[in-house]
């Protein structure tokens, strides 16, 4: 029973694809204390500002530290340039924090936006505080099950719906293999004009190799056949 | 134009009755007797140019430059005293320099000027301070562009297509207004601002001066630098010919 005074920690599955100029980033949802799922419906995407969000992996607390201080800092840079705010920079910010308190620290972040400039652009920003700008990032425990699956199906010049069944197709491959990784499936994609939220439940996600279907559960049995009540 | 003070002058935090801070306009009448800086804004970049009044014959060719490179995109041409126009650049490079460890990426000009303006605006709060005795015309290219801002002493910075400071300013700003500087390339800029500091030069009142030039631009590959000697030297002959045609008329 020492695992329910584990640390949380996000097991996770995230990933940050750009596509046309766009961005798409998507994460499992499931939270764990040890082998107990301490939250089985987390958003791990977090808002840094209307046009930059950050995947969150690693532990639970110290990736929600990080993203609060960086989303100050953002907001202040934002009011003194008196515009929005650009990928590299959120990047550079998370980066700042990670590398300087790296001896602290246990976060593994994919940072991803659109701005006017640059367009669609992922940074990874992993556990010692590196930042590189990749053309897709995949981080987290479960993503060690997709590293070859991406490298095979992963192309460049994606549309938005090949780059989102990419993403939630490797996700839910994380999920039947990671003990860590579970729950639904949450996509945000970024472009020019908004962000556009997704969510797929489990039972919208293709079954792989021997993952059993649902079953009906005995209670519905139960409720379906309950018995009228007696009138006197 | 000028008033004198008669006691409202003795302090930078002394207001006159009619509003004015006159220690402020006095730190800039420091930079009004000045050698000239002109800067352009071209379609692909900056140029600056300074009219650098020599005090002696024994001065080395080239030495006490009055532009200088704040980071790899900008650069500051100075008027006034020379040696708070150092200060002023020190503090330039210095914030540009924080600015790119924090941000990672090269602090946009606006920014930059931003926090000079701020700088120099904060000398003339304290009473124990004196205000700068110069003014910085700055340019650079970044993300957004080639821009241009001058700052004076008194701490206000704005944007400009076209500045001049110094002594010939007037003479300088009138030349500018002529030019269609949308359609001119910084190649052209050069001879140009060439032409304006030749041209405002006055001969009879000031020693020889220098052409100092630098730009920013496609060309310079977004980089502020020296004008190249080939390209200085065309736009000296064609200023100094510009000079005498107007000369023989």
């Amino acid at each position: 029973m020492n695992d329910i005074n584990s640390p949380h920690s996000m097991g996770t599955t995230i990933i940050g694809v750009p596509y046309a100029g766009d961005v798409i980033l998507g994460a499992d949802s499931r939270t764990s204390t040890g082998l107990y799922a301490a939250n089985r419906d987390s958003d791990k995407i977090t808002q840094l500002t209307d046009n930059v969000y950050l995947c969150r992996s690693g532990s639970a607390a110290d990736s929600q530290i990080v993203s609060d201080y960086v989303r100050h800092f953002l907001h202040q840079h934002m009011m003194q340039l008196g515009q929005p705010a650009t990928v590299k920079v959120a990047a550079n910010l998370i980066r700042l924090l990670s590398y300087s308190n790296k001896n602290m620290l246990q976060t593994g972040l994919i940072v991803g936006g659109w701005d006017k400039y640059e367009g669609g652009k992922i940074y990874g920003i992993p556990l010692g505080g590196t930042i590189v700008e990749q053309p897709f990032a995949i981080g987290g425990s479960g993503s060690t099950y997709f590293y070859g699956f991406f490298d095979q199906e992963w192309k460049d010049g994606m549309t938005k719906d090949e780059a989102e069944k990419l993403v939630v197709k490797a996700v839910s491959l994380a999920i039947a293999r990671d003990g860590a990784s579970g729950g639904v499936v949450r996509t945000v994609i970024i472009n020019s004009e908004d962000v556009t939220r997704n969510f797929y439940p489990g039972d919208t996600l293709p079954l792989w190799h021997e993952e059993l279907a649902p079953q009906n559960s005995l209670l519905d049995i139960l409720s379906s056949a309950s018995p009228e009540p007696m009138v006197s | 134009m000028s008033s004198i003070g008669t006691g409202y002058d003795l302090s930078v935090t002394t207001f006159s009755p009619d509003g004015r801070v006159f220690q402020i306009e006095y730190a800039a009448k420091a930079v009004d007797n000045s050698g000239t800086v002109v800067g352009i804004k071209c379609k692909d970049g900056i140029v600056i140019g300074v009219e650098k009044l020599i005090a002696s014959k024994m001065m080395l060719p080239g030495s006490n430059r009055r532009i200088h490179s704040v980071h790899r995109h900008s650069g500051m041409g100075v008027a006034g005293l020379a040696a708070d126009g150092r200060q002023i650049v020190a503090r330039a490079k210095s914030e540009a320099h924080s600015y790119e460890n924090t941000y990672g990426e090269p602090i946009p000009i606006k920014e930059l000027a931003d926090r000079v303006a701020s700088y120099v605006h904060l000398c003339t709060l304290y009473w124990w301070l004196r205000p700068f005795g110069s003014g910085v015309i700055l340019g650079g290219y970044d993300c957004d562009g080639p821009q241009l801002y001058m700052v004076e002493p008194s701490g206000v910075s704005y944007r400009y297509f076209g500045a001049a400071i110094g002594k010939g300013r007037q003479a300088a700003k009138t030349e500018i207004e002529k030019l269609k500087l949308s359609e001119l390339t910084c190649r052209e800029g050069v001879i140009e601002v060439a032409k304006i500091i030749y041209g405002v030069h006055d001969e009879a009142r000031d020693k020889t001066f220098e052409l100092e030039m630098s730009w920013v631009c496609d060309e310079s590959n977004c980089q502020h630098q020296k004008v190249p000697e080939a390209l200085l030297e065309e736009a000296k002959a064609a200023a100094k010919a510009a000079l005498e045609e107007m000369d023989a008329d």
